[in-house]
């Protein structure tokens, strides 16, 4: 960085006085300007004010259980914002201030618990929604302290292996040790508990899922500000100074160990919050809800939408619920995951640089694939064209689909075979480069879409894993600090 | 003038290696002394024994007449000791603001639950946190104002990150500043605006400092009293001129002057 200012012949810039410094920090604002219009769009959120983006958040989630049914609002409105509330908290301990967090599960669970003991038949207490969830959040929060108390030197590795452990002995308590407790088993083991009270409040009871989709609505704004507001403090920057460098946070006058305690606590309040709304709404607890394939499922959040940013976090939930219940093998909507897909493909070459690489690469991939058809169709068995496509919804969407991508009928092992070859593709796409890159390209694509429609559309919760894992890939190649997270510089 | 810091016996040993043996040091109040000493000879340890990051074998280290052995770093410097690191170690991800900001918690009170409410004390404490940083950052004069204060620290060049992690020590309000070799990296120019802003920082901000430098125009600048260390011993005490003639100071930076016999 101070090569910069020592090189000779660097012309001055237009408006005389900008120094280096501000050339440097601009330096995101440029490539986001190279990367085309999709950056532009994400640089447009980040320039919105906070209140805006709530505002905005707000209004179209209020709309949502205007124009889905009951079944949609709860997968794809109440679990986002269950799934955005959850993140939101894991944010403070992972983004805020650095932690790497692997036992956030537990919490969620503890609060879940903590609302079925004390509002279900299981003990017969039936205490409401107004003192239960701040008592599941206190006994997350409590927990929290001591897990974050016990770990409180521990940094990094050390702390994750700590914490996935007591994620894990938790989930075993919770299952297989069941403590005899007033002569019933505390957690119901792998059962569970079940017949839990719904909300209620003075008396009202919250049981349709419009009714909770409001409450948690105001629960995720009040946390969201709160958080927001927590950050932009003297405590968040301390978090931040922390997770920045905690030797020197330490010599600036900040009580390192304190404030990690803090960040777990809080995020453990939070997820104790969200257990107790989310056993409330499933009206049942069970432990396999608390495993680490949701920790995974937080994480990813946390990480696509950019650790430490509440409005990434926040569309980290929506991408990442949303695409997952339109994966879901009982997906009332089995014909929307193939827009998905696709949609996805078609952004990505919307991403290519410069732009009429992706239109060689979109238009060549369409030819390619209707020369590739009539080939096959004019040349082969019929049985190797006279697929159709699963899940299509209208019959002009499939007829299209199987008239550009080959479907056989009854060549077993041809799926197989068209894996492989498109892992092959891949691995041989890489070692090329430039307009070579682009020829191969379309036929890797064409492929792709060919494995897509015989084999991953048929096996949607496979399908689910190996899409996520990819995107997950290709995000962090492309923009590490996530959708809405700024980059960060290690050393300069 | 009455002694501010006053270290007594300090001992520091890393294994077998005795780095800091048996050192007195006394700094008054609104002093500049300067600590001197080829590399290795135990003045960053001495700064890390002073600032709690390390606690002495032996020895008592007081402030104020206070003991500060065996105080977490954060207690130490809020009870009145800042330091800047030889290796720089700003919160490189913050703004420049923000670096200042954040080194004035130990000043500061409200707590998380006022801060989530946003209370008209907190604002107010905000504001005031603000202020100080602005005040703080004025001090380097044109080099860190405007349109620096909102950007990363990464950004900014290395003289300026150097003033930059002065700036934030001076904001926890020290009684006593440590510079752990301020002017490192910096051209002749920039040398000497920094002997200009020590002194400054003495008669405007009141500061007492302790410095380590290995620049010796700018120890003969700003120094009323030298202290020359070397195997964690003090070889030799007093004003610029007698320190740097000083035979064993010589001997320790340039070796030993062969005799007639030898």
């Amino acid at each position: 960085m101070t090569e910069f200012s020592e090189t000779p012949g660097i012309p001055e810039a237009p408006e005389a006085q900008i120094g280096v410094d501000t050339w440097v920090a601009e330096a995101e604002e440029r490539r986001a300007r190279s990367r085309g219009p999709l950056m532009y769009v994400a640089r447009g959120i980040e320039k919105m004010p906070p209140s805006v983006r709530l505002l905005v958040f707000v209004a179209a989630a209020s709309t949502l259980p205007f124009w889905l049914n009951e079944g949609d609002l709860f997968s794809y409105g109440l679990f986002t914002l269950l799934f955005a509330t959850l993140a939101l908290g894991l944010n403070v301990v992972v983004g805020f201030a650095g932690l790497l967090d692997l036992g956030y599960v537990a919490f969620y669970g503890i609060g879940a618990y903590t609302y079925a003991l004390l509002s279900s038949n299981h003990y017969g207490i039936h205490w409401p929604a107004l003192a239960t969830i701040p008592i599941a959040m206190a006994a997350a929060a409590l927990v929290g302290f001591a897990l974050g108390f016990s770990a409180r030197r521990l940094l990094g590795d050390y702390l994750a292996i700590v914490t996935l452990f007591f994620l894990q002995a938790f989930v075993a308590f919770a299952n297989t040790a069941n403590p005899t407790v007033a002569g019933k088993g505390l957690t119901g083991g792998p059962n569970g508990i079940a017949n839990l009270d719904p909300l209620t409040f003075f008396g009202y009871e919250l049981t349709s899922t419009k009714q909770q989709y409001f409450f948690l609505l105001g629960v995720f704004v009040l946390a969201a500000i709160g958080l927001f507001f927590a950050n932009q403090s003297r405590t968040g920057r301390a978090w931040r100074a922390l997770r920045e460098d905690p030797l020197a946070a330490e010599a600036m006058s900040m009580p390192v160990n304190r404030l990690k305690i803090l960040a777990f606590v809080m995020g453990a309040a939070i997820a104790g919050l969200c257990g107790a709304i989310f056993a409330a709404i499933q009206q049942a607890t069970v432990a396999g809800n608390f495993a680490v394939a949701v920790l995974i499922t937080i994480y990813a959040i946390v990480i696509l939408g950019g650790l430490g940013s509440i409005a990434g976090v926040v569309l980290g939930a929506i991408v990442i619920n949303v695409s997952f219940q339109f994966l879901a093998p009982q997906s009332g909507h089995p014909e929307v995951k193939r827009w998905l897909f696709y949609g996805t493909i078609i952004l990505l070459i919307a991403l290519m640089k410069p732009w009429y690489r992706g239109v060689v690469v979109l238009v060549g991939t369409v030819a390619f694939g209707f020369a590739a058809h009539a080939i096959v169709a004019a040349a082969a068995p019929a049985s190797w064209t006279s697929g159709t496509a699963v899940d299509a919804g209208s019959a002009s969407t499939a007829k299209a689909i199987a008239d550009w991508v080959i479907i056989p009928v009854g060549h077993g092992s041809f799926n197989t075979y068209a894996y492989i070859a498109l892992v092959a593709a891949i691995v041989a796409l890489r070692s090329l480069k430039g307009w070579w890159r682009t020829a191969g390209l379309i036929p890797t694509l064409y492929l792709t879409a060919v494995v897509w429609e015989n084999v991953l559309a048929p096996n949607p919760a496979v399908t689910a894993l190996i899409l996520f894992g990819a995107m997950l890939v290709a995000l962090m190649t492309v923009r590490p600090q996530g959708l809405l997270g700024t980059a960060r510089v290690e050393i300069v | 003038m009455a002694p501010l810091l006053e270290l007594d016996g300090v001992s520091k040993a890393f294994g077998g290696l005795s780095v800091i043996d048996d050192l007195d040091l006394v700094v008054n109040e609104h002093e500049i002394v300067s600590v001197i000493g080829p590399n290795g000879a135990g003045k960053t340890t001495l700064f890390n024994l002073i600032t709690g990051l390390y606690r002495p074998d032996a020895g008592k280290i007081l402030l104020d007449g206070q003991d500060l052995v065996g105080l977490r770093p954060n207690r130490i410097t809020s009870k009145g000791v800042a330091r800047t690191f030889q290796t720089l170690r700003l919160f490189l991800n913050m703004t420049v603001l923000e670096n200042v900001m954040a080194s004035q918690y130990g000043r500061t009170k409200v707590g998380i639950v006022r801060s989530m409410l946003r209370t008209p004390g907190m604002r107010r404490e905000e504001r005031e946190i603000r202020a100080r940083a602005e005040e703080k950052l004025a001090f380097f004069g044109e080099r860190l104002v405007g349109y620096r204060w909102d950007q990363p620290a990464y950004s900014l060049s290395y003289a300026n990150r150097r003033r930059l992690e002065i700036a934030r020590a001076m904001a926890t309000e020290p009684r006593i500043l440590l510079l752990d070799e301020p002017a490192a990296g910096m051209n002749p120019v920039e040398t000497h605006e920094l002997t200009e802003l020590i002194a400054k920082l003495r008669e405007k901000g009141g500061h007492t400092i302790l410095v380590i430098e290995h620049d010796m125009h700018v120890v003969e600048g700003i120094s009323d009293r030298v202290v020359a260390l070397d195997h964690g011993i003090k070889i030799a005490e007093g004003s610029f001129d007698e320190v740097a003639t000083d035979e064993r100071v010589v001997e320790a930076y340039l070796g030993l002057r062969k005799t007639a016999a030898g």
